[in-house]
């Protein structure tokens, strides 16, 4: 049978066919839950008796959503996720030494090349990256993959996503995956997989591939999946946790759809309130005053990001009526921003820079949104309510585009601060 | 899932998102009642106080599409949500559902048909749903064997309960 990537990856870890739409029994490398959907797992965990995890080094829980503890029944339901876990025995990390999950675990060799990973977060396809079949689930489920070391999955059909042309130095996976998502829609790839290839993506950092299959979730995807190439074979090796096996698709596999992306013409994009889908240039916005400006989360939180932001905020000021807040997505990317000089530079911009942690993206702690008040994030989910107030409004947008409105006071395109030879110097260098 | 549901059906449209079903900022407690108390405050503030015990959602493509909390089915369930008919569910929250007890049934044609305070009854048995308010009848297809296997277990986690005890006895 010729396989699709994902449908690959599910047949070497079930007994059975592993045809297009039959549910299957399926092996499970890596399964990991947050302070939030960690406690409920626990507590299914023991109704299901189960007594210990199918492989302590291959279960964890993080906490990074609501921490460090936004109030007390954060605070309490932490401590129980965190008692389970030392109970267990399975990995655990603490504030100050973890990040958010979908960027710690593949920093930490955690989630790999040609694995089945699951994870009590709707973005768990982040690690489609690796050419994992990685995804999200809830609190039963997780637990059941924690007592069992398997669960199931329906064998998803695929669509392939082409990039094509060639790709500006000022455009990012954001607007890739946003293109994506205002040509696909929010539903474009219900039940299905997603899989990520074409010319235009081969020299596309992993910081950026991230952000793509981060938002895979965001057009109904299982997953979102490159396949690996040496980037992603560099990556994966220099990190591994474990030994690990790439797969691959067959040529010629038969896929639900084909979509092409065409970058030629592509522009800096943003989707508006309130739906992920709903994509427009950030140049033909309207002027209308924006309150706050998030770069960070799961999404935009990367090292690439925090650096396109740096290269726009240096020696600027952000807008006196705006708040910016930077959160960087774990405490490798924090480091290595501060080496970088990159929060020097926010600071002096006159951002707030927060720990690592989930934060104000679901609406959290770290920047709640006030009713009537507009936020242009990196984030990835912009529904009615999700950072704060129903009345409030969230605009997402890669972190050159957020960089440039938090200056502007208003969404802006970036190289209405930069010029375009300026902006090239985000070309990509070969040692990325 | 067996057991017939009548009520009356609250309307939605595409895309309910999981924010809406249950915003995150409620999520430090897994409580059906206390999540109950603000379900669907996204899209209709008056929800949790004037929806009656029982009655029936239906909505279009993509309900629960977004986070993975299995808070937003729980929600429903605090609410007294007897069930939920949507054209298609995003897939996270349709294991959810499975998981947590929240019935639900995929059929375009009567997500289409049913109107605001239409009395409907959904037969999961038979599977067939019935608008009591016109006489309409529409089909649904019986759940894929392992599904079926897991809700006559009684969810996933008695399923669970039971492989672990099949491992236990054959090691």
């Amino acid at each position: 049978m010729s396989r699709t990537l994902a449908s690959a990856i599910i047949a070497s870890h079930t007994d059975q066919k592993a045809a297009t739409g039959e549910i299957c029994r399926v092996r499970v490398d890596f399964a990991f839950a947050n302070d939030i959907t960690g406690p409920p797992a626990a507590r299914a965990f023991r109704k299901m008796g189960a007594e210990t995890v199918f492989d302590k080094t291959r279960c964890a829980l993080l906490p990074d959503h609501f921490t460090p503890n936004k109030d007390i029944a954060a605070a309490t339901q932490t401590k129980e996720g965190r008692e389970f876990a030392l109970e267990q025995g399975m990995l655990y990390w603490e504030q100050g030494r973890v990040g958010i999950e979908h960027t710690f675990l593949p920093e930490q060799g955690l989630i790999l090349p040609g694995e089945v990973v699951v994870g009590a977060d709707s973005h768990t396809c982040t690690g489609g990256t690796l050419g994992a079949f990685a995804t999200g689930m809830g609190s039963t489920d997780l637990a059941g993959a924690w007592a069992l070391g398997e669960t199931w999955l329906r064998v998803p059909e695929t669509v392939r996503v082409v990039f094509t042309g060639r790709r500006r130095a000022w455009i990012g996976g954001k607007d890739l995956v946003l293109a994506l998502l205002g040509k696909i829609g929010v539903q474009g790839a219900r039940y299905k997989a997603l899989q990520f290839e074409g010319p235009a993506v081969e020299d596309l950092p992993m910081d950026d591939r991230f952000t793509i299959s981060n938002m895979a979730v965001e057009t109904g995807a299982k997953t979102g999946l490159f396949v690996p190439d040496e980037r992603i074979l560099s990556y994966a090796r220099k990190r591994a946790a474990r030994d690990f096996s790439p797969l691959y698709p067959d040529e010629g596999a038969s896929c639900a759809e084909t979509v092409e992306i065409d970058l030629e013409e592509l522009r800096p994009l943003v989707a508006l309130p309130h739906s992920p889908a709903k994509v427009k240039p950030a140049a033909k916005c309207d002027d209308e005053p924006i309150h706050q400006v998030f770069i960070g989360s799961c999404t935009n939180g990367r090292l690439r990001d925090l650096e396109q932001a740096a290269l726009l905020l240096k020696g600027g000021q952000v807008h006196p009526e705006v708040r910016l807040v930077v959160i960087p997505a774990s405490c490798e990317v924090y480091k290595a921003a501060l080496e970088n000089g990159y929060i020097k530079t926010f600071i002096e911009a006159g951002a707030s820079v927060c720990t690592p942690t989930c934060g104000p993206c679901l609406g959290g702690h770290m920047g709640i949104l006030a009713p009537g008040e507009r936020c242009v994030s990196t984030s990835n989910r912009n529904f009615v309510g999700r950072m704060g107030h129903p009345e409030s409004e969230v605009i997402l947008a890669g972190p050159l585009v957020a960089a440039a409105s938090a200056l502007k006071g208003r969404i802006a395109d970036p190289r209405e601060v930069l010029s375009e030879t300026d902006l090239s110097s985000l070309e990509v260098k070969d040692d990325e | 899932m067996n057991k017939t549901i009548t009520g009356q059906a609250w309307i939605f449209g595409d895309d309910v998102d999981t924010d809406v079903i249950i915003p995150a900022r409620y999520l430090v407690t897994d409580d059906p009642k206390e999540l109950g108390a603000h379900c669907m405050e996204g899209i209709d503030p008056g929800f949790p106080k004037t929806f009656p015990k029982g009655d029936i959602l239906v909505a279009g493509e993509n309900f629960g599409c977004g986070s993975s909390r299995e808070h937003a089915p729980l929600a429903l369930l605090g609410a007294g949500c007897g069930c939920v008919i949507a054209a298609s569910f995003a897939r996270i929250f349709y294991r959810n559902a499975f998981n947590v007890g929240l019935p639900i049934f995929e059929c375009p044609e009567a997500a289409k048909g049913i109107r605001k305070g239409d009395d409907v009854e959904v037969r999961p048995a038979e599977g067939r749903i019935l608008n009591l308010a016109t006489g309409e009848a529409w089909t649904f297809p019986p759940f894929a064997d392992f599904l079926q296997d897991l809700l006559d277990s009684g969810g996933l986690v008695p399923w669970v309960s039971r492989e672990l005890e099949k491992r236990r006895a054959s090691s």
